[in-house]
């Protein structure tokens, strides 16, 4: 029971557990959210690869996001917030409220630079706004609930310790959904079957990386062996807190969270939940063997009831 | 929209409101408040996990009748143990019924139901949903050879052999769904796992007994009674130990459209159970103290569902404890830090 136990949680090498004796090193993905543009790129390069079908062009008034969250028609997600808070060394210059622009507009275009209260290049006082961009990614958990509760197999880990859906196999039951600590993997109300970004497994056994990574115009979205992107990322927040970037922190690198790591994480520059993710997700099946052991106890107790309903009723009868 | 006046002169009238407020003065960094008093911050009130794509009746009444299959299978072969015949033909009607309806619905809420029988094609310990695949894949054939022998009379023997398998897979197939949901990232089902195998047991028993006392003469009807009596108490009990425990992830089993499936489902088992214990003997008191019952089964296992899918759409329940988790940790490590001998410190 005890390696079933490691199997359910904590450190360890997913494509191992998962069966192949040697593996290639685990893939991954590092979304450094410091410079994201909020371009989404990635969604769009997500899209065409994958053939994934247009799922509502709606306007969400979430900032610039309008495709709201993962799903299974999105599997990659730009998140937009803003907010008002300094953006380390940087001066964003938008705070205008003692101004009244339309009484500045009334002494028409005329003022005299050094008189103007506001000009391009004189921006007014400093204020304080920040634009958080991320792009979001199934995460390949180390220890992925998805996966585990999949009752036809259908899910499965491949030799890069990624989890994919085969297609042909899921019947749609839809275990996997609220299995999720994240909510990535979704149903496609069309097919009846659950979709989610399989780390472009098609393209990583061709030697190529994911659409995704490979359109990002910043780097934000870095793809690469799990190690190399960890030691990297841990030199990137140095780099920031430095910059007095105090908020920058790694979201899911590290392997002894609730999932065991995380085979995308990420960098972000506030709370987690700020981006819509968990702030301590913890893999579901970890309590498994406890749950299975209360279920074990009550079916017990239905069986000794049950005997003792009758014997109830035997004495009953001759009182 | 608003009614002021652009002139040279400047504003007249009112200034226009602004409705795209951001960061505090939108509350919460500018995330549409989801309600409630706790503080906590989320991505536009968006919930963190995805609800359950499950559906009701479908999902509902599949646990519903797990539970009333499972139980009613124990009434059976104790039926025929101590010599009820009518009590044993219920039971087993019962038990085949309520198994088979319970496949069909989950067969029914599949996105891709002609592949139904992939659930069958491995066996994973790690899959609740696999096990209790297993398990009725088990237990309706078994459950229907005992209906049929018993309602036609032929193959008595077949029909005992299938009882008693029956009924020993009763107990599990009654439980297993409680895994099937605690086995999830929704708070409100995954954060209960201790309770609700005891609770789905529980609502399992007043099922079966409510049929047994729907449909059985009152002369034979006395087990079905007391295994009523033992559900109402078990699921009342763990109900209310499991409200009790969670804190702040049980407010869907209180409140909303979870509350008041759980609402009634409490009245109408004490209803039941009070009909059921006081008109002993009556066939008909007891007739519809059985149908109350059964529908007070039905009731908690809607509201189970729905506080589930409550707790999933809103990003509090989520979010809330696992802040309130991170800062215990927080709390607990750097009380170690201080209560540390100094020569552990390197």
């Amino acid at each position: 029971m005890a390696t079933n136990s490691h199997a359910l949680y904590g450190e360890a090498d997913p494509a191992t557990l998962g069966g192949y004796d040697e593996p290639p090193p685990r893939m991954g993905f590092f979304t450094d959210t410091s410079v994201c543009i909020g371009c989404k790129a990635c969604e769009v390069a997500c899209k065409e690869w994958n053939a994934i079908p247009e799922d509502g062009l709606v306007f969400t008034g979430m900032s610039y996001d309008n495709s709201e969250g993962l799903g299974a028609d999105t599997w990659r997600h730009v998140a937009f917030i803003e907010q008002r808070k300094p953006l380390a060394m940087q001066d964003p210059g938008v705070q205008h409220e003692d101004v009244d622009v339309l009484a500045l507009a009334s002494q028409g275009s005329g003022t005299p630079p050094e008189q103007a209260r506001i000009t391009p290049t004189t921006p007014g006082e400093p204020g304080q706004m920040r634009w958080l961009m991320a792009s979001d990614v199934c995460k390949h958990c180390t220890h992925a609930a998805c996966l585990d509760v999949c009752p036809t197999g259908s899910l499965f880990r491949t030799e890069f310790g990624t989890v994919v859906v085969q297609e042909d196999i899921c019947n749609g039951c839809g275990y996997c959904i609220p299995a999720c600590p994240y909510g990535v993997i979704d149903q496609r109300q069309e097919d009846g079957r659950a979709w989610k970004c399989t780390l472009c497994y098609d393209r990583l056994s061709g030697g190529m990386e994911p659409a995704c990574a490979k359109a990002c115009p910043t780097d934000s979205i870095q793809f690469g062996p799990l190690d190399e992107l960890r030691e990297r990322a841990r030199g990137r927040v140095d780099q920031l807190v430095e910059a007095g970037e105090t908020g920058a922190r790694l979201y899911g690198e590290d392997p002894h969270d609730g999932v065991g790591g995380d085979g995308a994480f990420f960098l972000l520059m506030d709370e987690p939940e700020v981006y819509g993710f968990p702030p301590d997700p913890v893999v579901t099946t970890r309590d498994l063997p406890a749950m299975w052991r209360c279920v074990g106890a009550a079916a017990l107790t239905l069986a000794a009831t049950a005997a003792a309903s009758f014997a109830g009723a035997m004495f009953g009868r001759r009182p | 929209m608003s009614d002021s006046e652009v002139t040279r002169q400047g504003l007249r009238g009112t200034r226009p409101d602004r409705e795209a407020l951001i960061g505090v003065a939108a509350g919460r960094d500018g995330e549409q408040p989801p309600g409630g008093d706790t503080e906590f911050t989320s991505y536009y009130g968006r919930p963190v996990i995805n609800s359950p794509v499950w559906e009701s009746p479908d999902i509902p009444g599949y646990l519903f009748l797990g539970g009333l299959a499972g139980a009613a299978s124990l009434l059976a072969s104790g039926a025929d143990l101590t010599r009820r015949p009518e009590l044993a033909r219920v039971a087993k009607a019962g038990a085949f019924g309520g198994a088979a309806l319970s496949v069909a619905a989950l067969v029914h809420d599949l996105g891709k139901p002609g592949r139904f029988l992939n659930m069958l094609r491995v066996f994973k310990v790690t899959s609740p949903m696999s096990v209790g695949s297993w398990l009725l894949a088990g237990f309706t054939p078994l459950a229907g050879i005992s209906t049929v022998s018993a309602w036609t009379g032929r193959a008595p023997r077949w029909g005992a052999t299938a009882t008693a398998g029956a009924a020993a897979l009763g107990p599990a197939v009654a439980a297993y769904t409680a895994a099937l949901v605690s086995d999830t990232a929704v708070p409100a089902w995954h954060d209960g796992y201790r309770e609700m195998p005891f609770v789905f047991v529980g609502s399992g028993a007043t099922a079966a007994g409510g049929l047994g006392l729907l449909a059985a003469p009152a002369a034979q009807a006395a087990p079905a009674r007391n295994m009523a009596t033992f559900g109402v108490a078990t699921e009342l009990t763990s109900g209310q130990w499991m409200e009790h425990r969670l804190g702040m992830v049980a407010e869907p089993y209180s409140s909303g459209r979870s509350g008041r499936y759980m609402r009634a489902g409490k009245v109408l088992s004490v209803v039941g159970l009070a009909g059921a214990l006081l008109g002993r003997g009556n066939r008909l008191v007891n007739a519809l103290s059985g149908a109350t019952l059964l529908a007070a089964s039905a009731a908690t296992r809607w509201g189970v569902f729905h506080a589930g899918t409550a707790s999933a759409d809103d990003p509090k329940y989520t979010v809330v404890p696992q802040r309130e988790r991170l800062r215990r940790g927080e709390q607990a490590r750097s009380g170690d830090a201080h209560t540390a001998p100094p020569d552990r410190t390197h």
